[in-house]
């Protein structure tokens, strides 16, 4: 793990001659965050394992879910992150203008992701089924809204960085901040597979 | 509170002069003393100017070494507090027996023993370990500072940000009336109204983002910033725990916010999660509450474990004995401690089969725990022992620790946890590893690092006043919490029938009179130290022949650390480099590339606490409005591209120069 | 350190643990707390035999290797040992796998879901005795003792005829509590809408100390009550005196008792109202209130659909038991039949149904 010894080194060397260069950390730093973030969504899924069925002599998943809508909510999300992966791309090639163009479509895929989500929930709620009607619903508006929200922090992410990218272009910040982001977003994907197979599908199938 | 008007309560939520507790004298004095002292030391400050210094010196400061100092100023501070509580707990137990209810009523009471803990917890024991972390980690791995500088000062001051909090519930409003993990339903909505319950939330929650974020911050700076040849198992025995502590944060706290979170989601949405009807579940809360909290204890342990490595070997002139099997056993810790949570509640009734495996997976973690012991216990074998001021903490711990961690794992069996939980026992034991371990090797490291931070040595004899007052102290205050225990007398209690009991409690408030003469004599030595610091200057920058790089630099170390980054070759770099005689090298500078200081850690952090204040009385407006600057406020920051700047190696030279001179007026 | 000073702390030390051995938890009167005190000594002594030693040699090494001794060996780059390496962990390991041993064994025997085996160490269970069946509920805060075979209630006094297995039900009406007579047997937590169970057996007569061990809020500390082992006479007389007072511990009586008060007086009631354990248990005292377990059957059909959403009612007249006047009332889920004894009082379930119609409909 620590192998960045410059060559200048000699056996015997009390100290380097030069300025020691510590690889830049965010990478990693981020990914560690990611996986505390990861954990955060464990314990939001083993409580939606634990109350899952507790509907309170209420609605349960059959009645309530949209599978359709939900997976037009999904293809939202994956399309969101296929367009984010073009982004990457475009940045490898150096063209500014057609990462912006990519990493805008992904804000509106995850917008429109957002979007529904929020339209699902408050038909729900219309329908009487809010947070409160029982544990079961709890548990989901919770695991399914921390979600959302992290969506939506990362579209105001992704806005942030697309302003900084147009005026500075890719420095290496740059480049570091749009892979960090991507980390993100891909990740809230994979979170958000968990949630549509067992919050949605093994509920229905419940 | 009734009559308030809608105006009123749109722009105030739920506060009104009610809150205030104008009635209770108690509270009424505590606010003119803390006002009084708290207005004297802004007045002083204002007098002698130095708002500016403090501002730009050390609030906004980017150095892990003032973050560090920082963080320990805010422990002690928070110490005296925690202490406080503990002094009228104490004299409550030893003074309402039968007609007597003593001098606090239960609502005042339960509040105390609440906020005692949270505070003696989450802001004494983890201030003070992350402020040493702080100031020695990257000293100890040859870095120039912490992977990201910025955020350890955000991390600082979201910690400040909760134990303001905290002390605003005593003057404004009151604290959680729970027990220092706030189980549900007692916690829910239903029997908790008040906003005790929200100031405990919401101070842990903005704290422990800090925390987290130290933890992310530490374990990079750790992987990543080693000096050239400092390989995993070249470590510093320090930074190993160090290191071990920051993994078990990182993969702990989240597990404290998303409980933390559902608990506020049942308080202000009206979820269920842990309440009776609806079917929520309040065992899942005791259950995650404990992943978090179980970890914890070995986070604040192990650095300190580390602090007791470090020092044994400093002090008695000697390698540290089997370095590999200390790494090992602290790692296999670090793994364990996620195993074991359930201990804190065997008695809820899972089956036989469940509890054994928790009792046994707990018993498990004092092999390696013995090891280590009987590490330090051969590294002492064999050495020149001197007894300065942090091997007598060291000594201490030995003696008192092994004592907890017998009643731990006596405690850890699960039917004679049936007839030892929650009763004092128990908390004579928790207070056995928490002080004799964490405080007391705080304690050891606050001696030992000292002149390190602050460029002179605390003053000894205080120091030994000191230690023997806490030593004596906590045996007479917690002795007899042990045989309570035994006699079956439960915690939290603030009324007893049986007259029998007294003189037990009375000796344990004798105990914790000890300690508070222990706690003076530790601002005693404060101050004479600084009086006479000139008589105790560390001229050398390595006053106890220490072995780790830290050593290697001048006291206080300059800011940017180590003018060339040393090669590392040996485990005690730095015993290595004296004795392969180093000379240390006094021209070809070069510039160093430094973080510049921000204010946006201490404004983002003040955003947070409002928004968690408003959170806290319903003041939505304020709260979203502190919200909503916060996040505007970070993203702000993310534009600032002035961060950095060179120390050019003129100034270098200048500093260097000076250490020249005081070592050469050291020798001569 | 002078000689007397010595003196008197192992003259302070002695008196310490001759207090700690008479202690209630150290020799209680029931077999299973006497096991667990067992348990307490024998663990202890196990790992005395790797403290002690420990203890010692850190005081030898220090007085030994102290600075001022330069007699002493000194080396300061001895540093590994294989052997005693391999000692160091070899021999807590070696405690620890005993002292797991004794765990797994002691906890499976100790379970306090599990029936007592024997009546005592020197007496076996006679199969012809009938265990005594006890049901106890944490209240806020006073303990109510339900004995279903005798139809009579207590609160905040137990009996139990001495040598006769006890079975405990416990549950509790609001928070979390723990049910804890140290002379009889170790604790077990009370929770509400759940049930705990514990099985002990009281071998020497005596007026025996019993609470709560888990704190739940102010009424906590007087939250006590007197447990009293008899005779089988002695037994048939409390009960009988608990008879003679009169009074029924009815739905309304219970739900008048519930109400959060503190250092309640003994009371005593003649009769219970059958069944009033189990909708304590399920948190449906409440006049049309639904009880957990018809929640959880129907729950496990998949839940009442749509129309389910309307099935809540708020408990707006009962302030007290939430325990402050900020909390906004308590909502609940609304029984689909009222029980038997309060048809006339429960609330229409109806009118809810039918508004639960016409929203379909709208």
């Amino acid at each position: 793990m620590s192998n960045h010894i410059t060559p200048a080194v000699n056996d015997q060397a009390f100290y380097l001659t030069e300025e020691h260069h510590v690889e830049n950390g965010t990478m990693l730093g981020f990914w560690i965050y990611l996986m505390s973030d990861c954990l955060i969504f464990a314990c939001l899924f083993a409580m939606f394992g634990v109350l899952g069925g507790n509907y309170a002599a209420g609605p349960g998943p059959k009645d309530l879910f949209d599978l359709d809508l939900v997976a037009v909510n999904t293809t939202m999300l994956l399309l969101s992150s296929i367009t984010y992966g073009f982004a990457m791309l475009e940045m490898a090639r150096n063209r500014k203008g057609a990462t912006l163009a990519w990493l805008a479509i992904t804000g509106c895929f995850g917008l429109a992701f957002v979007g529904i989500e929020l339209t699902e929930f408050h038909h729900m709620i219309a329908e009487g089924a809010g947070p409160q009607r029982s544990a079961f619903l709890s548990s989901f508006f919770t695991l399914v809204g921390t979600h959302g929200l992290h969506v939506s922090f990362g579209i105001l992410w992704l806005i942030t960085l697309m302003v900084q990218l147009t005026q500075r272009g890719f420095t290496v910040e740059m480049r570091r901040r749009l892979n960090c982001l991507s980390l993100f977003w891909h990740f809230l994907d994979l979170i958000w597979i968990g949630v549509f197979t067992f919050v949605y599908l093994m509920g229905v199938l419940r | 509170m009734h009559d308030q008007t809608p105006l009123m309560h749109t722009l105030f939520g739920r506060l009104t002069w009610d809150a205030v507790p104008l009635h209770e004298p108690i509270l009424l004095w505590t606010f003119v003393v803390v006002a009084l002292v708290g207005g004297s030391l802004l007045a002083a400050i204002t007098y002698h100017g130095k708002w500016g210094y403090l501002w730009r010196e050390w609030f906004t400061s980017v150095d892990h070494k003032k973050i560090g100092i920082m963080y320990i100023v805010l422990a002690v501070v928070m110490l005296l507090r925690g202490f406080a509580d503990a002094l009228m707990m104490r004299l409550q137990q030893a003074m309402a027996f039968g007609d007597s209810m003593g001098y606090l009523p239960p609502h005042h009471y339960d509040q105390i023993f609440t906020a005692h803990g949270v505070i003696m917890i989450f802001f004494v024991a983890m201030p003070l370990v992350v402020g040493l972390m702080n100031v020695v980690v990257p000293l100890q791995i040859g870095a120039r500072d912490v992977a990201f500088p910025f955020l350890n000062n955000f991390s600082f001051w979201m910690t400040v940000a909760g134990a303001v909090l905290v002390m605003m519930s005593l003057f404004v409003g009151e604290f959680a009336r729970t027990g220092w993990l706030a189980y549900p339903p007692l916690s829910g909505p239903a029997y908790s109204p008040d906003v005790g319950v929200d100031y405990y939330i919401w101070s842990l929650q903005i704290a422990g983002v800090g925390t987290l974020l130290s933890g992310v911050n530490f374990i990079v700076t750790i992987v990543k910033m080693r000096a050239p040849g400092m390989t995993l198992m070249k470590m510093p025995v320090f930074t190993w725990t160090a290191l071990c502590t920051n993994v078990l944060i990182v993969a702990a706290f989240p597990v404290l916010t998303a409980v933390l979170a559902l608990l506020s989601m049942d308080r202000y949405v009206g979820t269920n999660f842990f309440s009776n009807d609806f079917g929520g579940n309040a065992m899942m809360y005791v259950n995650l509450i404990w992943i978090w909290g179980h970890p914890e204890v070995y986070i604040l342990i192990l650095p300190v474990f580390g602090v007791f490595s470090e020092v044994v070997s400093t002090f008695c002139g000697k390698r540290l004995f089997g370095y590999t099997s200390m790494v090992y056993a602290t790692v296999v810790i670090t793994i364990l401690s996620y195993l074991v949570w359930l201990h804190h509640f065997f008695t809820m009734g899972s089956g036989a089969s469940v509890n054994s495996f928790f009792g046994i997976t707990t018993m498990i973690i004092s092999i390696p725990t013995g090891a280590k012991m009987f590490n330090w216990l051969f590294t002492m074998y064999r050495g020149r022992i001197r007894f300065e001021v942090p091997m007598l903490w060291t000594m201490g711990f030995m003696f008192t620790f092994v004592i907890g961690g017998m009643t731990g794992v006596l405690l850890a069996v699960p039917p004679a946890d049936f007839v030892l939980h929650n009763s004092l026992f128990l908390i004579a034991h928790f207070h056995n590893v928490i002080i004799g371990g964490v405080l007391f090797g705080a304690f050891a490291a606050i001696n030992f690092w000292f002149p390190k931070a602050m460029g002179f040595r605390l003053e000894p004899f205080w120091g030994k006043v000191s230690f023997w007052f806490w030593l004596s102290g906590f045996w007479f205050a917690f002795t007899p919490l042990y045989i309570l225990g035994l006699m079956g007398v439960t915690r939290r209690l603030s009324h007893f029938d049986d007259p029998s009991l007294q003189i037990w409690f009375q000796i344990a408030a004798f105990g914790a009179f000890l300690v508070l003469l222990g706690i003076l004599a530790f601002l005693m030595q404060l101050f004479v130290s600084f009086r006479n610091r000139d008589q105790l200057r560390d001229t050398t920058g390595d006053p106890w022949n220490g072995r780790t790089l830290e050593w290697s630099t001048s006291s206080p170390a300059p800011a940017y650390n180590f003018a060339f980054t040393p090669v590392v070759h040996d485990q005690d770099a730095w015993a290595d480099m004296k004795q392969r005689g180093y000379t240390r090298p006094t021209q070809g500078y070069l510039p160093i590339h430094m973080p510049k200081n921000t204010p946006a850690g201490i404004v983002l952090a003040g955003f947070a606490m409002t928004c968690g204040f408003a959170l806290i009385w319903q003041i939505w407006w304020l709260a979203i409005a502190a919200f909503v600057s916060m996040v505007a406020s970070a993203i702000i920051h993310t534009f600032n591209r002035d961060r950095d700047f060179y120390i050019q190696p003129d100034e270098v030279a200048q500093v260097e120069a000076e250490r020249t001179r005081l070592l050469a007026q050291a020798q001569g | 350190m002078s000689s007397s000073t010595l003196r008197g702390l192992l003259l302070i030390s002695l008196a310490v643990l001759t207090s700690g051995c008479s202690t209630v938890v150290l020799s209680p009167a029931g077999d299973v707390a006497r096991q667990q005190a067992h348990l307490v000594v024998a663990s202890t002594v196990l790992m005395l035999l790797i403290i002690v030693p420990v203890m010692v040699l850190t005081g030898v090494f220090a007085w030994r290797y102290r600075a001022s001794n330069q007699a002493a060996k000194y080396e300061p780059d001895w540093n590994h040992s294989t052997s005693l390496e391999l000692v160091i962990w070899s021999a807590p390991l070696l405690i620890i796998i005993a002292l797991g041993a004794l765990t797994w064994i002691a906890t499976h025997t100790l379970d306090p879901f599990r029936p007592v085996s024997r009546v005592s160490a020197t007496q076996p269970l006679q199969a012809e005795v009938k265990p005594l069946r006890v049901q106890a509920v944490a209240l806020d805060w006073k303990w109510l003792f339900i004995y279903p075979d005798y139809g009579i209630a207590t609160v905040n006094e137990m009996a139990a005829p001495v040598d006769r297995p006890i079975d405990i039900q416990i549950t509790s009406s609001t928070v979390m509590n723990a049910f804890y007579v140290p002379a009889l047997a170790g604790m077990i937590y009370a929770m509400p809408a759940m049930e705990t169970q514990l099985h002990a057996v009281i071998n020497k007569p005596g007026n025996y100390e019993g609470f709560s061990a888990n704190y739940s809020g102010a009424g906590f500390s007087g939250m006590r009550f007197r447990f009293y082992g008899v005779s089988d006479g002695e037994f048939d007389a409390w009960i009988k005196k608990a008879k003679d007072a009169g009074g029924q511990l009815s739905r309304d009586a219970y739900l008048a008792l519930e109400k959060p008060s503190e250092r309640e007086p003994v009371r005593r009631y003649a009769e219970v109202m059958p069944g009033l354990y189990d909708a304590i248990v399920n948190l449906c005292v409440s006049p049309g209130k639904m009880c957990q377990k018809d929640m959880a059957a129907i729950d496990a059909r998949g839940g009442l659909g749509l129309a389910g959403v309307y099935n809540v009612a708020r408990l707006a007249y009962d302030k007290p038991r939430t325990r402050g006047e900020i909390g906004g009332p308590q909502s609940y889920v609304l029984a689909m039949c009222a029980p038997d004894d309060v048809t006339a009082s429960a609330p229409a379930f109806k009118p809810v149904l039918s508004a639960a119609t016409s929203a379909k409909t709208r």
